[in-house]
């Protein structure tokens, strides 16, 4: 039987609050156990719970960017469970009201395709403390610095169908917090975390299977497999006439395999109700139309520019947007070389700034483990040099050799390419009368390649082309090097 | 509308609340009691009237994100009872 797997994905994003969400402790990472847990969060008898206007800006910014609504008057609710690093007994988070209903992420799959998936909500809650189960005597410590670190749950419809498309989903949000600048996105420190919800029916049935939920996974890599382990297991159950009970499962990196952690036969009654220690929250129009006004231009609608104004495909727009530092240098670098460019087209070296971008400069920037905003190569400086490639002062193989001389440092200022093209003598060859002697040398010397390229052996061209960059120390200007020994092998 | 009692002791666990049969019993007769009282606000028409989440009509007031709180372990845990390098510590929770 053919089956369609269903995904849904709930994400936790903690907000770059420097305070709590409803105390002014500090949020900083990696602090001293408890040294961050004020009396509210250790909840300490007879404290009160005041919101924190920084993560409600937030909240509302990320409801703007996905096209949400923000609710006019949203509630806190009490989520009520016990477990030791929660120790009010009760989680702060939304029910009923959420602050964000609905809205949508677009994002671009591998293959190019666009995909919209649909959110449901996007909520505010306070995160818990960290049990350390390991060696206390047999006990677990707790450590509640944690504890009411702002959350945004965000919520998304069943709308994905494979675990690449809830990869390309779980991304596209990852850059979108990040780039409105309302989690720093940090999966290793928890601050992007994400639970998979995911079911398997025959295909085309417009019924939903039971559901697994994997709960915490912290990487996109671990999505991924997690996500085709269990569908895996789901078919497998069915296959064999076996049904699926409806349970959270942890997926455990090292086995490549997900665990059941409970059935939902003995789940959680939170008896959700509204918390009467906070009064029901308001955000004015106005304060929506100032959070409106400040957001920077979107990673979809940058995108759209990149393919509309500039001609790049999709995927290249998708790639070149999956940062805003990324976006940012990129703007800087065609807008650089518009300047530069006869005609002041901006279409014309987009896709060599692209592909410097996405390429060599990535690659360098991954090998030193440099992010793009500390890259030592300019925007400027880059744009200094596809203008060379582009008017044909130097090849792109010589390119490389520039580009490695500016990344050295070897040169500063904007016109750093052309101080490197001058000083190491780098401009290509593109006088026909020198090359042409150079060639006509090259054709007496090896007289037996010549007869080979004559009886029909296409592959010996590619020695002449060899040849004639040697002699001209790879400054040859490649597009002349080979009309000329095009003419000249041919007669 | 009436409980019945294996919903008492349900709710009761949900709180971890020790209660023994005898002690089911008389919550039970309170807590019919409670519902009664419940059925006869129910009976009120509440119709085109929208929920309050709160008894006040008021709306929360926020507070600027500034740290305010330093660290105050020490007093707190001078209180608790089982310490150690900072941490409290909880029967296991896990096996």
């Amino acid at each position: 039987m053919e089956w369609e797997t269903v995904i849904g994905i709930e994400t936790h994003a903690q907000l770059s609050t420097r305070s709590k969400i409803f105390s002014a402790a500090s949020t900083a990472f990696g602090a001293a156990p408890n040294t961050q847990a004020c009396a509210v969060d250790i909840a300490l008898p007879g404290v009160l719970p005041v919101p924190n206007r920084g993560a409600v800006e937030r909240a509302i910014r990320f409801g703007l960017s996905v096209g949400g609504a923000i609710a006019a008057r949203s509630v806190f609710a009490r989520k009520n469970y016990f477990y030791p690093d929660l120790p009010k007994g009760y989680q702060i988070s939304q029910f009923e009201a959420p602050i964000v209903q609905g809205g949508t992420i677009q994002t671009v799959l591998p293959d190019g395709t666009e995909k919209t998936v649909r959110l449901t909500r996007a909520h505010l809650e306070e995160d818990a403390g960290k049990s350390l189960h390991e060696d206390f005597h047999g006990m677990t410590g707790i450590d509640l610095n944690r504890a009411g670190t702002p959350l945004l749950e965000i919520v998304s419809e069943p709308d994905m169908r494979s675990a690449g498309e809830a990869v390309a989903y779980a991304r596209t949000l990852h850059a979108l917090v990040r780039w409105i600048d309302i989690c720093d996105g940090n999966m290793q420190e928890g601050s992007f975390r994400c639970d998979a919800n995911v079911s398997v029916r025959p295909a085309g049935s417009d019924r939903l299977g039971t559901r697994c939920e994997i709960k915490n996974l912290n990487s996109f890599r671990f999505l991924e497999r997690a996500i085709d382990f269990e569908v895996r297991r789901q078919i497998e159950i069915l296959e064999d006439g076996g049904r699926i009970d409806q349970e959270t499962r942890l997926y455990d990196p090292d086995r490549d395999e997900t665990r059941s952690l409970r059935s939902k036969e003995e789940a959680h009654d939170y008896r959700y109700f509204p918390d009467p220690d906070l009064l029901p929250l308001e955000v004015k129009d106005e304060w929506v139309a100032a959070e409106r006004a400040a957001l920077p231009e979107l990673p979809a609608a940058k995108r759209d520019r990149f393919v509309c104004e500039l001609g790049l495909t999709a995927y290249d727009a998708a790639t070149l947007t999956g940062s805003r530092e990324t976006a940012d240098y990129f703007d800087a670098v065609t807008a650089a070389l518009v300047l530069r460019e006869p005609g002041g087209d901006a279409r014309a070296g987009a896709k060599t700034a692209a592909n410097w971008v996405m390429g060599e400069l990535a690659g360098a920037l991954n090998r030193a483990e440099l992010e793009i905003d500390r890259s030592p190569v300019s925007a400027q400086q880059l744009a200094g040099l596809i203008a060379r490639i582009r008017d044909n002062t130097i090849s792109g193989k010589i390119a490389k050799e520039v580009f490695d001389a500016l990344w050295a440092g070897e040169a500063s200022g904007d016109d750093a390419a052309d101080s490197i093209i001058q000083a190491k003598g780098l401009r290509q060859i593109t006088d026909t009368g020198a090359l042409e002697s150079i060639i006509d040398g090259i054709i007496a010397a090896n007289p037996a390649q010549v007869a080979e390229f004559r009886g029909g052996r296409e592959k010996a061209f590619n020695f002449f082309v060899g040849q004639a960059m040697k002699a001209t120390k790879g400054k040859g200007n490649p597009a002349a090097i080979s009309e000329i020994l095009k003419r000249k092998l041919a007669g | 509308m009436s409980l019945p009692i294996d919903q008492v002791k349900r709710i009761a666990h949900l709180a971890r609340i020790a209660v023994t049969d005898a002690e089911a019993e008389a919550v039970q007769a309170d807590l019919n009691r409670i519902f009664a009282l419940i059925e006869e606000m129910n009976a009120v028409d509440t119709s085109g009237i929208e929920p309050m989440a709160h008894a006040r009509d008021l709306t929360v007031r926020l507070r600027a994100d500034e740290v305010r709180e330093g660290d105050q372990h020490e007093a707190f845990q001078a209180v608790a009872p089982q310490v150690e390098a900072g941490l409290y510590l909880v029967p296991k929770v896990i096996e």
